[in-house]
This record gives C-alpha cells, structure tokens and sequence, in this order.
C-alpha cells in the first residue's frame, strides 16, 4: 500500500521537477533567459544572500522583468552554506532546470566546492561574492569572471592605510580557515611595519575576552581584524566594553561593517575604518539612483553585498544585449562580458585577464545615520585601479 | 602575571556561563533521565526576546526579566506537549525527538525575527570598566555576570539541599515511585521543573547577549559545550556541573591563549599560530575523552 | 510472528525493486537529476545501515557517526589531490585513484579510528557514551577544519572521480548502480552478520551484558568488533559521497550530520537493517518536497521528526511489517 504511495510521490516528485523544463518551441527571441542563484538565505550569514538576492532582483524590476531586453527567469536557492547541498543545487540547476548562466554564492568554501566543476563543464558563472585566490590564478578560466572582487582586495587596502597612516605596531586577528589566513597576507603584504601578534580563533568563536586581554597586553597601536558576520559582531562589542575603543584603533575590512552588521553593533561600531571597493554616499549617478531605488523598493539600506548583485544583473544585462539574447552565442557572450560595458555603481570597474575586477577601494568609516541606525562614510581613496595579486599566475 | 589573572577572570566568567546552562540541564537530565538538545534553544530565546524588549524600551531589568519568563514558558509547554512523552522512552528517542526541537526553533526564529542578527547593548550603568587589576579595566558587565552566576549557583544549591521542593527532587531523582506515593503531584512537579531548568538557559541568553551576536542556531554551540560540561562533571550532579564548568571555562580560555606561545618554543610561527589555534579548538574535546577513560561516568558519580 | 516476518521481506523486496528502477523511470521521464538525488540517498543509506548495525542491534547510540564518513571522504580526497597533481603524500607514494585501492583504504583508516574511538567510548555507557562519541566527531571535525594544507574550513575539490577498469564512473547510470550493489551487499553482508553467532551475542550483550558474560563472551570485544565494522562501512560510504559530489569538506563530520544519520535509522526504523534505506529516501524526499515549497522548510520537518518518534515507534519498516518497536528502553542504554 505504502509501497504504491511512495511510487507515487516519486513520480509526483518528476513531474514536479519536469513541470518546470518543459520544452518550449516559442521563437528564438522571446525565450527568457534563465539564470540559476545559488545563494546563502539560511544560517546567521543568510542576510549576506539575502541582500545580493535583493540587489540583483532590483536590477531586473528597475528594467521592467528585463535584462539586456530578454525576459529573465530567475531561479534562486539556498545553499544554507554547505558546500555539499551546493553541488547539488548545482546539478539539479543544470541538468534538470537547464539555466543559461550560474550566479550568487557568497562563501569561498561553497564557490570552491561548485564553480571549479561548472565552469570545467561549460557553463558561464558570474561570482556575486566569493573570490578565492585559486580561481584568480592558477585555476583561472574562461567561463569564470568575478564581478566582486579578489578576496585579498579589500584587506590589502587596509593594508595600505595602515601603512599610509603611518602606524608602526598592528595586531592582528582572524579566524583560523582559509580566508581568514588569506585575510592576514592579504593585508601584509601592503603594511610593512611590525606585527605585534598573529591571532587565529576558533571558527564560529563567539567570546574573545581572553583575546582582547592578550591584545591589551600587547601593546599595540591599531588592530587589524577579519572577523565576518556574527564573529564580527561579538568581536566588536567586546572590544568596545573592554574599554579599548577609544584607546587602540580598530581596522578591519568592509565584511566586518557592512550596513546591517554595523546596526547589530551600534554604538560600539561609531568611528571604525574600514576598507570597501563602495560606500553609500558614493558620488556617481549610478550609486545614488541605486541606493534611492533600493530603499524605495526594501526599506533599507543597501550593503555591499546588494552592491555586488546589483552590478552583476547589471553586466549580464549588458552582455545579452550584446547577443540580442540568443544565449547559444557563448564566445560573443563571454566577449560581451569581458567588455564589462556596463554603469558600475562603484564607478570605474574593468576586467583584467583573468576576469577579476580591476577598480578602485576606498577607505569608510562607521557613523551615525541621521535615518536612524549606523551607516558608512567616505573617507579616501586607497587604492585606484588596483588588480589583484594572482593575475600573473592565469594563463589567460 | 596580572595578565594571567585577567586571563583566569575571563575563564572563570565563561564557565559561570556554561554553568547557568549546565545546571539546569543537569537537572532535568538526574531527575527526569531526559537528554534535551533543545536546551540551546531556550538560551535562544531568551536572547531573542530579552534584546526585543530592550530594543522596544524595557529598560535592562524588565528585559531580563521578559526574556527568563518567556524561556521558562517556552520550556514548560515543550514539556507538556512533548517531553512528558519521552520521559520513560530511551534515549535515542529523546535525541531524535529534540533534534527536531532544534530544527524547529532554529527555523522559527528566523521567520519571527529574520536572518539578520538582532543587537542589544550593554546596560548604561554596567557599560564602563573596573580596575581590578592594575592596568587592566575589566569590563563591568561581565563581572556583573560572574557575580549573578554564583549568585544563582548558590540559591540552587540552598534550593536542593535545604528545602521542600529540594528534598523532593532529590527523593524524585532516586526513587520515582516513592515520590509519588507521598502524594506530591510528580507531573506538576516536572513541569514546574523543566520551566525552571529553562528559565536558567534564559538567563545565561540574555546575559550572553550584549556581548554576543544574538542569532537563529546562537544555542548550539552553548549547546554542545554544555554538554560536555556535565557529562566531565557526571550527569545529575551539581557540583559535578560547577567543577565541570569552570574547568572547561578556564580550560579553553587558558587553551586559546598559551597553547600558541608553548608551539612557537618549537615551530616556526607561521605554523605555531595555525596548529596553536587548532589544538586549542580540539582540546576541551579532548580532556573529555581523557576524563571519561578514567572515569566513565565523570567526576562526580550521582548514577549507577 | 510469520506473518510479520514475511511483510518485513516485501518491504524489502520492495524498496529494492524501487530503487533499480530509478534510472529507467529517471529516463523515461528525461529528468537525469532524479538519478543523482536518489544515489545520494543510497550512499547516506550505507552509511546509516551501518550505524544500525551498532544502534539497532547493538544498542551503542553513536551521536559521532558522521567522525567516519568524514574519515573515509577524506581519505578518497587526499588520495585524489595527490595522484591528481602528482605530489608526494606519504614515503614517496603519490596517493592513488583507483578505487579498488583507495576505497578499501578509507575503510581501512576509518576502521582504525574505530578502533581507537571504540576503546575509549565502550569504556562509558548511555548518556556517556552518546555524549563521548559526539566529542569525538567534534574532535575530528576541529582537526579537518585546521588542516590547511587540503583546504581547511573550504574543503577540497576531487578532480578526478575515483576510476575502475572497464567502467565509466562519470556515466550516471552506471555509478547509481554501482552505489546500488554496495548497498545491496552491504545489506546482506549485515543480514548475514546480525543471524550469525556474533549477531546473537552481540544482541544478547545490549540485553544483558552480564549474562553473555557468564557465557563465556567478553562483551567489550564482540561491541568492539561491531562497532569496528559499523565505521569502516561508514568510511566506505564517505569514499562513495566524495565521488559523487567530487568534493570533500568538514561539513560531513558536522555534528548535525551525525543527527541527520541517527534521523534516518530511526525514521526509517532501527534494527532492521532494511529500515535505514527507507529512512534516507523518505529524508531526502521530504527535504527535496519541502524545499520546493518554502525555504523554511526545517520549520515543518522538525515537528515531522518529533511525530515519527512519539507515535511511530518502528519507523517506516515497522509501519509497514505491522510492529511498532517494543516499549520500554531499547537503545542506549547497555551496561
């Protein structure tokens, strides 16, 4: 009995799945294009999806459900950050929903676990976040461009700052995985001057008294810090009631203060550096009429993360334009996406040979938003059409 | 010196932490022979609700307060709904069933309260430092919680060895049927029970969070340190729970700091930091297994 | 008694059958990702047939299963990183991607940390040993997490699936029916196993320990052995999850999945061998029809989980061979 029920689920379930690949035989032009998003919604991270998610869908509603004149038809899930559930995502993405072109992860160790095998079959990705080292040089590849950055980027500039502002005795903290030890080379190998300590945490630790005891200790002049999403968040308060905020300033990349984070902190957050490739009261056309849609369409604020989502509808946009979207013109595609002709809201953004961005960084600070809340502004440039370090090592 | 007595401060305020969670759940466990994974959830939300009704204008207290009450209801109805179910089924029953829980509430919170993480902050009359020790301000709040967890520690330990309800409890944790031979309503006695042993995880949530990123899956990490706390300290056993926090408390606090320096007597630094940080993360793991070799059934023995 | 008996056989005929006629049902409905969902269910159920070797039979609640599968994942990763850039791993030997060898290895390896895991937890009983097993799954997580040099907390890519003359393991087909076989001798290795002498002491312990005892049988070594053969089946079935996802992180030693593996023994029914098999697809099924239906979807299994274990006390097989579990304590609590 339950045997013929659970026959019946199975090909409930095909058919489920079959519904949405039904073979369509309309003409050529008005076939939507279909974009798969696999993105992090789930876990304490998932505001981080949800606000690329939110970027990139503003981009399709500000051109009336288009992208470069083609119907787009957007098909997002949730990885709940396991770079497993990803794969899978991923195959079923391809194989049964049959998208043109992959997009959205926001985690390096789920981009790892999904990009190097799409983009060796074939298929186009757009990263929205995660920059791996790996697929900027040696594993670099054609169908693979980073609309984001190169994860070292934004820690370089903090490197470069720091060194700039002439402090002589840096401490500094990360979490003990693979971004957060790129996170400290990153930043090492723009600042020269002495390091105090190199600490690495527990992933996912949440009480840092013990280190913040240390680092008082220390001595140091500024501290530098990688600690993301709610690592980042504990990481903050505590230094703060510890009494240090006014004492030893704090640096750290945007990841650790982006809009959201920073309403989390409050208070504690005001007067903190940090490092972004964008910043709210950016001035270009582009930024402000996005940041006044965003609002508009959400009710809040936008991160970078939105930034990043926003961009990549933007210069997908572009590219199936350039096609008249007639998505089985790969080689023009790709070549479209090269060109990266598109209204950055960072303002200049180019690709370099290994489609990693080539632009520019910035340095923000935490203040009070006069709408209520926290938010980021400008402080200075660091860094102008800066490439990343991996680019000579791609054969491209 | 100074810095390792602030380094023992930290350990100790960690484990007064874990003990506010370990005591309640080790109760539960001695008394009612259940496990509940769940436990990290009620620290959950207390968290959550204590931050909104901070957030909404409580003020501190009445904060606190809303977020032990609302822990302590939430206990008691997954007691009545669920638990009371799985009291005389084993084990592997009771895990399943709060593992569930967990998924549940996980879920639940991120559908009330969204993905993103909610902020409270530190109390204004608890947000300075106190110079305990010379050159180093140890922050207020946080020796207000070492405070409140002995505090708490102390009127549970009056509360089992010196009263009624305590004698009972007692009596119910080695005899079940006696207990309800003399007449004390046992389910009543349970509920009331769980609600309380909920009400202490609430409390450690909303101590937890100014300091802390109050977010949905915040309770299992808690969860699992818990755990370990009491199974090193022997299940049911309070003071099995108080040794057990504060070594574990002071094992990874002193862990995470010196292990890195003793590596570096050795290895390069580059690679000192890494396997420091490594070994540190392993090593509560590890005094467990090496405590349970020796002793399986923890520090202090209460059953079998 | 009989009559039970012969319900509990086509209940396993039954999802056997199923399970082979996925790739066809798979084609003729042109949907080949159905395929590959099902053959992930079929690994996570070799896993968890192997963990009700130890849970079902043995009554040993080990919350710290998924320590194995990730141990037998990352030996095939390891194996694969270095034989796919032609490095040194060990002494010399360059690893290896031949599955008759790296596949019996990741048994090997994880039987051996069985054995050590073993010594240790079977020392403890009940609440200790559940709690004492998931110390050391987080140890072994920990350890994975910090081990840069294959990825850490990022994982790693195998680049190569795993190769056996003569077959195509790329060809979906034919690395479903392969996961297929496995579970099938997997299964009957473990049919065979449970009937045999050891099965009858090994079952006679978690009744009564000292009785076996006087019987002449040293419980700790036949639980030993038991648990010894449940993690090399574990380490097999992480081997098998690595090809098929071709990449390995140290989110498989996370102690939810250890949950997960304890969902699908007693969701599917414990001590039964068959039961895990429906526990995984019923798992995975639920997951892939809730995902589909709301993002929340852990918000619905949840109660779902805690329905199965207050009213269905058999599981799925018990459901269907008409017997719940007997009440009172069954598993965990030896000693």
């Amino acid at each position: 009995m339950l045997v013929k029920g659970k026959k019946a689920a199975l090909l409930g379930a095909a058919a489920m799945v079959m519904g949405t690949c039904v073979a369509s035989f309309a003409a050529q032009a008005a076939e939507p294009v279909k974009i798969g998003m696999i993105t992090t919604l789930s876990t304490g991270a998932g505001y981080l999806g949800d606000d690329m998610r939110k970027g990139f869908e503003l981009a399709i509603s500000e051109h009336d459900g288009k992208l470069g004149g083609s119907d787009i038809d957007l098909i997002v899930e949730d990885d709940g950050l396991k770079p497993e559930s990803a794969r899978q995502i991923a195959t079923r993405m391809i194989e049964s929903e049959h998208v043109d072109l992959m997009t959205g992860i926001i985690f390096s160790n789920v981009a790892m676990a999904v990009v190097p095998k799409v983009v060796r079959d074939g298929m186009i990705y757009i990263s929205t976040n995660a920059g791996p080292s790996v697929l900027a040089g040696a594993k670099c590849d054609a169908n693979y461009f980073n609309a984001a950055y190169q994860n070292d980027n934004i820690h370089e500039a903090m490197g470069q700052y720091v060194q700039d502002q002439g402090f002589k005795k840096v401490y500094l903290l990360a979490p003990n995985y693979p971004a957060g030890k790129d996170a400290l080379s990153g930043f090492k190998r723009f600042y020269k001057g002495e390091i105090a300590d190199e600490v690495y945490t527990k992933l996912g630790q949440t009480d840092y008294a013990a280190e913040i005891a240390s680092l008082r200790a220390a001595k140091p002049d500024a501290v530098f810090f990688f600690y993301p999403g709610g690592m980042g968040i504990n990481f903050i308060k505590q230094y703060a009631q510890a009494g240090l905020k006014d004492e030893i300033p704090l640096f750290g990349p945007a990841f650790s203060a982006d809009e959201h984070l920073v309403d989390a902190v409050g208070e504690a957050a005001v007067g903190m550096k940090n490092t972004s490739h964008w910043s709210p009261d950016m001035d270009n056309a582009a930024s402000k009429k996005f940041v006044a849609g965003y609002v508009a369409k959400y009710g809040a604020k936008p991160s970078l993360y939105s930034v990043q989502g926003y961009d990549a509808a933007n210069l997908i946009g572009s590219a199936i334009a350039a096609v008249g979207g007639d998505m089985s013109k790969k080689d023009d595609f790709r070549a479209a996406l090269k060109k990266a002709d598109f209204a950055s809201v960072r303002g200049n953004f180019k690709f370099g040979n290994n489609n990693h961005p080539i632009q520019d960084f910035y340095v923000r600070e935490v203040v009070a938003d006069p709408d209520g809340g926290f938010t980021n502004k400008l402080v200075g440039k660091v860094f102008s059409d800066h490439v990343d370090a991996y680019a000579s090592e791609c054969k491209m | 010196m100074l810095l390792f007595l602030e380094q023992l401060l930290n350990g100790l305020q960690f484990g007064v932490t874990l003990l506010l969670m370990a005591s309640g759940l080790t109760l539960i466990f001695g008394i009612m022979n259940l496990i509940n994974l769940a436990h990290g959830s009620l620290f959950m939300v207390g968290a959550y609700v204590g931050a909104t009704a901070i957030a909404h204008g409580s003020g501190f207290f009445l904060g606190l307060l809303t977020g032990i009450a609302a822990a302590a209801i939430t206990g008691m109805v997954m007691e009545f709904v669920i638990m009371r179910r799985l009291y005389r089924r084993d084990h592997l029953d009771q895990v399943l069933a709060t593992f569930g829980l967990i998924l549940f509430f996980n879920e639940m919170v991120s559908i009330l309260w969204g993905r993103q993480p909610i902020a409270m902050d530190t109390p204004g009359f608890l947000s300075g430092t106190v110079e305990l020790i010379p050159g180093a301000p140890y922050p207020a709040f946080r020796l207000a919680v070492i405070a409140t967890g002995i505090l708490v520690t102390g009127l549970l330990y009056f509360l089992v060895m010196k009263t009624r309800i305590g004698m009972w409890i007692r009596a119910g944790a080695s005899n079940r049927e006696m207990i309800g031979a003399l007449g004390v309503n046992i389910s009543l006695l349970y509920t009331v029970l769980f609600g309380f042993g909920a009400a202490l995880a609430g409390l450690a949530g909303v101590m937890a969070a100014p300091f802390s990123a109050v977010q949905s899956g915040m309770g299992e990490n808690i969860l699992i340190l818990t755990f370990v706390v009491i199974v090193i300290g022997g299940i049911g056993s309070i003071r099995g729970a108080v040794a057990g926090a504060l070594l574990i408390g002071l094992t990874d606090t002193l862990g995470r700091v010196y292990i890195p320096d003793l590596m570096r007597l050795w290895l390069p630094p580059s690679v000192a930091d890494g396997a420091g940080a490594s070994l540190a993360s392993m090593l509560i793991y590890i005094l467990m297994a090496v405590v349970l070799a020796f002793r399986p059934r923890g520090l202090f023995q209460t059953h079998g | 008694m009989v009559k039970s008996f012969s319900r509990k056989s086509w209940a396993t005929l039954a999802i056997f059958v199923l399970l082979a006629l996925v790739p066809p049902i798979a084609h003729a409905f042109d949907n080949s990702f159905l395929i590959t969902m099902f053959n992930r269910a079929l690994i996570y159920a070799v896993a968890a047939v192997g963990l009700d070797l130890i849970i079902g039979f043995g009554g040993m609640v080990s919350f710290g299963h998924a320590a194995f599968f990730g141990i037998g994942a990352y030996t095939a990763g390891i194996l694969g990183t270095h034989a796919f850039d032609g490095s040194e791993f060990i002494f010399g030997w360059t690893g290896s991607n031949d599955a008759l060898v790296v596949w019996p290895l990741a048994m090997l390896v994880a039987a051996f940390f069985g054995v050590i895991i073993g010594l240790i937890s079977l020392r403890t009983s009940g609440v200790y040993f559940i709690m004492i097993t998931l110390a050391f799954a987080q140890l072994f997580y920990f350890f994975f997490v910090s081990l840069s040099q294959y990825g850490g907390e990022d994982g790693l890519s195998l680049w190569d699936r795993n190769a056996i003359p003569g077959l195509d393991l790329y060809d979906r087909d034919t690395f479903y029916y392969l996961c297929f076989a496995i579970l099938l001798a997997v299964w009957f290795f473990l049919s065979r196993l449970v009937a045999s002498r050891f099965g009858r002491v090994i079952i006679g312990c978690k009744q009564n320990e000292r009785r076996m005892r006087a019987l002449g049988y040293d419980p700790l070594l036949y639980k030993l052995a038991a648990f010894c053969i449940s993690a090399a089946i574990g380490g097999l079935a992480g081997a098998l999850i690595a090809n098929h996802s071709e990449f390995v992180s140290p989110g498989l030693l996370h102690w939810s999945r250890s949950g997960e593996l304890m969902v699908i023994v007693i969701l599917g029914g414990m001590g039964t061998l068959v039961g895990p098999i429906y526990g995984a697809l019923a798992l995975f099924l639920m997951e892939e029809g809730l995902v589909s239906f709301t993002e929340h979807w852990q918000v619905i299994l949840g109660p779902i989980l805690i329905l199965v274990v207050v009213f269905f006390r058999g599981g799925i097989v018990g459901f269907l061979s008409g017997n719940g579990r007997a009440a009172g304590k069954s598993g965990g609590d030896h000693g």
